[in-house]
């Protein structure tokens, strides 16, 4: 049950390499879902107004988690279900497995869940003799890839339907063909049997409802649905950050979720739990675990700033509009959440030691924020974090390397003196002129050459204030064009 | 007579010198009386945008100082670093204090040059011909951050003789982001390149854009594809009459 913490994650490096067929998948897919996406939007003509309710009770869920989890504990306790605290991954990974042994658990089958990715609950499993197999279509295809997700809705966004089909052949030992359908068809046959043998659901969960200690599933294979109550036990593992207050709050995200993430006005199925079933002949488990899953979450809530990603619902958007995330993909981001969320969750959960990278991946263009259906002001806390690393702040001390302090520190000199600016100003054409290659300096030392590398550099003209100084100030009235 | 201070930011004072004259030349064309403060500096967005914001307040003392000097408002061709001082600011000195209040000031009244012709002078037809075909590309602080969604555009509509063509993906980044251009120059590189293929496929001889910094990349990322497609600051644009090639 070990879980290993990324000892660093080197976003650069990675983006170095990225091999070329990622690219291309992840672009066909997220395109589709944010042209989707735009047209679930526009039907809605009170869309803005929905996305500030879901950001007001989100942030207000944030501001008072301790009232609303206490409410939860009570009302699933109430409904039969047994509520657990995990502080850490460690701790959830242990509880999983001590249900698992006191059932004699031999098979688990899984819903997609992002909780269970982050701690690494299917090596735990493995590594204590349970059997764990993912139902997600997409999360099957990794599990035989053995690697992590590279999106939040679409786990396996990075291969192409012709690199599952060759997956399939080999981990399966059958001829897949590169019909996606047909590759669905197998992978069911396959998972229906596991579904039948199973003695532990495991899945995660989009919402808790504190009002009554429900959990909500949002799911569109139908797989979910079979975890949540096929095996007699089902087993939770949520994050505490899903809690939200009640029923009403609910249909607000209901309407956010599905349309920002899949383009879809509802997902095909959603599942509302409620402990396990009361009676014999009920649908549903025998027993019903909820794993509440902290693993850094309080400490983050402490920070005024970085706690708003907390209002995230999980729909992706923000790696679907980001046109870094769509030229590197998921693994660039080094952990089990990618794309600009990633970006903001990552080094606050691993800390700006692991992850200093990763604030700054990104151009700041703004789209992420632009479409996040509860407005987490991702460019503004992707700026707090980078402070954090270049200046250090009341939670973490700079990690920045003393090059750069020193880089920064002549750069604020530089720029506060406006006499030693101006000198730079007329220094730097005449230095950089033996670079010059008519109109443009194609190549240049460190470290423009990281400029020119990619592209060249327009000459240094530099002329304005001269000209100005000449032409303008003179005679200004008189002067032409 | 209205007056305007010129803010020609660091970008510009290196690379952009016709573009600064012509900008000069079209608020004098327009009756704006131009003031130039020679003691401008930069902006301090590339120290603040990386986390320095101890290092950024002395940058912004010199702005605010130097540009406080004057009532006038303050227009500049970059709606990046406008929209640094006009939303950043603030933030960067605490309530109450005089330095707050001056940065308050300079906020509200520095434009980015597309949102002073349109918003301020009242002005779209400015007299230009560029009988070209045009494309735009939508440079992402300028649209988001200071919300800019129509300006460039309705500039554009008034000029004689340009046929205008969509770019597919407009709003999207170019991969320019200051630093991370240098600091991730592959990913900055896609970011381009899928840029410049969608210049190339739009069928314009001509792109424009309204920041010095996605110019430079844009423009050098069609030198590198051997395109003969100029791009343009906008302002170079407007500053085209018949007789200017």
């Amino acid at each position: 049950m070990s879980h290993d913490l990324p000892t660093y994650i080197g976003f650069e490096e990675y983006s170095e390499h990225v091999p070329a067929s990622i690219p291309s998948a992840v672009q066909q897919a997220t395109n589709r879902f944010v042209r989707g996406r735009a047209a679930r939007v526009a039907e809605l003509p009170n869309w803005e107004e929905l996305r500030q309710m879901g950001s007001d009770l989100r942030l207000h869920t944030i501001e008072n988690m301790d009232v609303y989890l206490t409410r939860l504990e009570e009302k699933v306790t109430a409904a039969g279900g047994h509520v657990h605290w995990a502080e850490t991954a460690e701790d959830a990974n242990r509880i999983v497995l001590q249900i698992a042994k006191e059932h004699e658990v031999k098979t688990v089958v899984k819903s997609k869940s992002m909780a269970t990715e982050e701690i690494e609950l299917n090596r735990a499993l493995e590594e204590a003799g349970v059997q764990a197999i993912e139902t997600d279509l997409g999360e099957y295809i990794i599990q035989l890839a053995g690697t992590g997700p590279s999106h939040i809705i679409v786990p396996a966004v990075h291969l192409k339907k012709e690199e599952v089909a060759a997956l399939f052949s080999e981990k399966l030992d059958i001829h897949a063909p590169t019909d996606p359908t047909e590759l669905a068809r197998i992978a069911r046959e396959i998972l229906r049997e596991k579904f039948l043998n199973a003695e532990m659901g495991i899945s995660g969960g989009n919402f808790l409802i504190a009002e009554t200690g429900t959990l909500v599933l949002v799911t569109n294979e139908g797989n979910g649905r079979m975890c949540a109550t096929m095996p007699d036990i089902h087993v939770a593992v949520v994050g505490i950050d899903k809690v939200i207050p009640d029923w009403e709050s609910l249909t607000v995200f209901l309407k956010l979720l599905a349309r920002s993430a899949t383009g879809q006005k509802l997902s095909t199925y959603t599942q509302f739990i409620t402990g396990p079933r009361r009676e014999e002949g009920e649908f549903g488990p025998k027993e019903f675990h909820l794993v509440l899953l902290d693993n850094g979450r309080s400490k983050v809530l402490k920070d005024p700033v970085g706690r708003e990603v907390f209002k995230c619902i999980r729909c992706g958007a923000c790696a679907n509009v980001c046109p870094v995330y769509k030229n590197v993909g998921g693994f660039a981001y080094g952990s089990f959440i990618s794309g600009p969320i990633g970006a903001i969750l990552s080094p606050q959960m691993l800390g700006t030691q692991i992850a200093r990278e990763l604030p700054y991946a990104s151009t700041l263009c703004g789209a992420c924020a632009e479409v996040c259906p509860v407005k987490i002001p991702i460019p503004t806390i992707l700026r707090h974090l980078r402070r954090r690393v270049a200046e250090g702040d009341e939670f973490a001390e700079s990690t920045l390397s003393a090059p750069l302090h020193v880089t920064a520190e002549l750069t604020s000199f530089a720029l506060a003196q406006n006499w030693l600016y101006r000198f730079g100003t007329r220094l730097l054409p005449t230095l950089m002129s033996i670079f010059q290659r008519g109109r443009w300096i194609p190549r240049a030392p460190y470290p423009i050459n990281r400029w020119t590398k990619v592209r060249p550099l327009p000459s240094f003209t530099a002329g304005f204030r001269a000209w100005w100084n000449k032409v303008r100030s003179v005679n200004r009235k008189d002067s032409a064009r | 007579m209205l007056k305007a201070q010129l803010f020609i930011t660091c970008l510009g004072d290196q690379f952009y010198t016709s573009t600064l004259q012509n900008m000069t030349w079209l608020l004098e064309s327009l009756g704006v009386d131009v003031i130039f403060p020679p003691e401008q500096t930069c902006c301090g967005q590339p120290l603040f945008n990386n986390g320095f914001e101890e290092k950024t307040r002395p940058v912004a003392r010199n702005f605010l100082h130097v540009f406080g000097k004057s009532d006038a408002p303050i227009v500049a061709p970059s709606g990046s670093c406008v929209s640094m001082v006009k939303h950043h600011y603030p933030s960067l000195f605490k309530p109450g204090t005089l330095e707050h209040s001056l940065a308050m000031d300079i906020s509200s009244r520095i434009y980015e040059f597309t949102e002073y012709l349109v918003n301020v002078l009242h002005v779209t037809d400015v007299g230009a011909v560029y009988p070209h075909k045009v494309t735009y590309h939508a440079t992402c602080h300028y649209l988001r951050e200071m919300g800019l969604k129509k300006e460039s555009k309705m500039l554009l509509n008034e000029v004689k003789g340009l046929e205008f063509l969509p770019l597919d993906d407009e709003e999207t980044c170019c991969g320019f982001g200051g630093a991370f251009s240098i600091t991730f120059p592959e990913v900055s590189r896609s970011m381009m390149e899928n840029k410049v293929n969608h210049i190339l496929a739009s069928g314009a001889d001509t792109v424009v854009m309204c920041e010095p910094g996605c110019l430079m990349n844009i423009a050098g990322g069609l030198q590198k594809a051997g395109s003969n497609i100029r791009a343009m600051h906008i302002i170079d644009l407007l500053a085209s009459r018949e007789n200017v090639s």
